[in-house]
């Protein structure tokens, strides 16, 4: 099932640069689509077309239609805050919010009047899980978040998204910062993840779009070069240019 | 062969790279050095005034008033109320009864009625610190030969008693607590009026405010308005304040009648006259705090679905909480020492009683020391450079104050 169906989706920043050319893109439900491509490709910017974070960046002109379950995100009646909540997304350089491990995990839901103690405990708890980081923070949730090292407070990141509940996860270069072994349990998490989300992810080497995508697709200065079943996309691509970039001979 | 040859090259280069560091450290330090000098200049000069010798004669000799071989100042409260009403006219005595009933004086306040009233103590010269130190003998031997009937003190101008003692027009009675209170009462709608309109305006410019000519207008204005002549503010206050909303600021709006203050010129007025003066400070000091709140930190909390409101009252103010501060901290250094606003809007020059309430006539203490520096007696410096030391030390609480306050707030973790 198609989750989120882009449509010749343009996107132009006021200084003049074309981050999107024309991106028509259908995304899965249930499954890992890995946005890939050298820098500047526009994969961040596409992410944040995702859920509106656009909107607070100089934007000068947008086109094209991005439906989510078949609603029009960029129609300026979308309620955006709706739209937060449906679409989490984890950066790529983790910022906890100054306040202790618990309350960033809570923070999103009693900002939208989630008063009982029960209902946070519990969601704090199973984001905690579902990131793989309760055993490594059961013990200290009234912590600072800040006192944690970078893999913990990127997965605490991960975690305070899945507490609000989204359909749809957005992770940009989430484990850049991290050393293998911490990579290694995000994107376990991740596996487990997309059994119940949709997930986005801009992967931080070619390495590890191959290794988690179940999709992905290729971008190069704003251009969908290539976009198709992850295995057969990095085993055999079609383009030309894909090649290159997959076999490190880019440039 | 080559490569030793880069390397040194490298080296030469180095080295004048430090000569050139070591010249801008020198500048820099020099420049230092140069704002320091010039602030214990400005301190010496104060100090220099401040204290010293002081000769002094009474217009009655206080040996006439030995009652009984009891010498005025150790005669009981009783005696020295009789000996008020029997030298004052009854007009007088009277008067001082109204004031406050002379059975609900003490003795001290008595006493001090009839040093005030009867001997009354009349500066015939004074000497500054620095000779006062190093020619006493000099000092002494003048005041034997030219004024045989005067004392001769070292005195502090700065004591207690100063800083308590309201306004008068005899400089060895004179105090600044009528000005201490009229700066504060100033300060304090300065404050309620600049501090919230500020953070409130930045807060709408960074937030809320989108790009376009308007906006810009709007903030190259603030910027501008920022260097505004403060007299200009001055006659901006009479003419909104003062005249125009002479009603509200003289409180026959809210029925109070104030005879002594019938018109406009209060420390209401006062007040939100030095407001609009330190708005411009205050708004571009809370933008530049807004600024500097990282942009993660914001799209962190958007992320999980916080409102613009949420995130601005949760996140940006807190973080942006201290750069403010620190610009309050600059606004009301400024306010607190303006002078030529005060004198447009109408301070009054001399008035011995408190303010009290917002729809009081006020003096703050810079027009308090500008006025006594006006004056050609030498005294009357004196007691201007006490007052500007008074005015220091009320300039370096209410900052620590307020440093003490951005402390407490940057702490949070
Ligand atoms: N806020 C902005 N204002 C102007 N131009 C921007 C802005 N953000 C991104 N761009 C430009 O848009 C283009 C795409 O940027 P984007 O961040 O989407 O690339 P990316 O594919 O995520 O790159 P990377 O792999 O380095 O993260 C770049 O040329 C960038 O300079
Ligand atoms: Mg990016």
């Amino acid at each position: 099932m198609n989750k989120i169906v882009i449509e010749n989706l343009s996107l132009q920043y006021t200084d003049g640069t074309e981050s999107l050319r024309g991106i028509n893109m259908d995304i899965r439900e249930h499954a890992i689509t890995a946005l890939f491509g050298p820098a500047g490709g526009g994969k961040s910017t596409l992410l944040r077309c995702l859920n509106r974070l656009n909107d607070l960046t100089d934007v000068e002109e947008i086109s094209g239609r991005i439906l989510l379950d078949g609603e029009n995100v960029l129609d300026p009646q979308t309620d955006i805050i709706a739209l937060r909540r449906k679409v989490g997304m984890v950066f790529a350089r983790p910022v906890v919010l100054p306040m202790s491990i618990y309350q960033n995990l809570t923070y999103g839901l009693e900002l939208a009047g989630e008063k009982r103690r029960s209902v946070l405990y519990e969601a704090a708890e199973r984001s905690l899980k579902l990131a793989a980081l309760w055993d490594e923070v059961k013990d200290r949730l009234d912590d600072p978040a800040i006192a944690l090292s970078g893999g913990q407070q990127q997965r605490l990141c991960l975690a305070r998204s899945l507490a609000l509940q989204p359909e749809i996860i957005l992770l940009d270069e989430p484990t850049s910062g991290l050393d293998p072994i911490s990579t290694g349990k995000v994107e376990a998490a991740l596996q487990e993840l997309k059994k119940d989300y949709t997930i986005i992810l801009v992967p931080h080497s070619v390495q590890q779009a191959a290794r988690t995508a179940d999709y992905a697709a290729f971008f190069l200065q704003g251009e969908l070069v290539e976009y198709g079943d992850g295995a057969e996309l990095f085993t055999n691509p079609k383009e030309k240019r894909t090649e290159d970039y997959v076999t490190g001979r880019f440039g | 062969m080559k490569e030793i040859a880069i390397v040194q090259g490298f080296e030469n280069n180095l080295d004048s790279r430090n000569r050139k560091g070591i010249i801008w450290h020198v500048l820099f330090q020099a420049s230092t050095i140069v704002g320091i000098i010039a602030l214990i200049a400005l301190m010496l000069n104060v100090i220099d005034s401040a204290f010293g010798y002081v000769a002094y004669e009474a217009r009655m000799d206080p040996d006439s008033l030995t009652v009984d071989g009891i010498p005025v100042e150790d005669q009981s409260k009783d005696q020295l109320v009789a000996l008020l009403q029997s030298t004052l006219s009854s007009g007088a005595y009277n008067k001082l009864d109204n004031e406050t009933l002379f059975v609900d004086r003490s003795r001290e306040e008595v006493f001090q009625l009839v040093v005030e009233r009867i001997i009354r103590p009349k500066i015939v010269q004074v000497w500054k610190f620095w000779p006062s130190l190093t020619r006493s003998d000099e000092i002494r031997a003048t005041v034997t030969r030219e004024y045989p009937k005067a004392e001769l003190d070292f005195v502090s101008w700065l004591t207690y008693d100063f800083v308590t003692r309201p306004q008068t027009s005899e400089p060895l009675t004179a105090g600044v607590r009528t000005a201490v209170l009229g700066s504060l009462w100033t300060i304090l709608f300065t404050i309620l009026l600049a501090f919230p309109l500020g953070v409130g305006a930045a807060i709408y410019l960074e937030e809320y405010a989108s790009e376009n000519w308007f906006n810009r207008i709007i903030q190259t204005n603030i910027n501008n308005l920022a260097g505004v002549p403060s007299i200009v503010y001055g006659i901006l206050g009479l003419a909104i304040f003062v005249r125009a909303l002479e009603r509200f600021t003289s409180g026959k709006m809210f029925g109070i009648v104030n005879l002594t203050s019938e018109n406009g010129r209060t420390v209401l007025s006062a007040g939100l006259t030095l407001g609009l003066l330190v708005l411009p400070i205050i708004i571009i000091n809370a933008q530049e705090a807004i600024r500097a709140v990282p942009r993660s930190l914001r799209n962190a909390s958007f992320g999980v679905g916080a409102t613009k409101w949420q995130t601005v009252w949760s996140h940006m103010l807190p973080n942006a909480l201290p750069g403010i501060l620190t610009g309050t901290i600059l606004a009301i250094s400024r306010a607190i020492g303006e002078t030529a606003p005060l004198v447009v809007v109408g301070a009054s020059t001399a008035i011995s009683f408190d303010p009290s309430s917002p729809f009081s006539k006020f003096t703050t203490l810079p027009i308090q020391i500008y006025q006594w520096t006006s004056r050609p007696q030498e005294e009357f410096r004196s007691l201007a450079a006490a007052s500007i030391l008074v005015l220091l030390v009320l300039l370096l609480s209410l900052n620590a104050s307020a440093v003490l306050l951005r402390n407490r707030f940057s702490r949070r973790f």
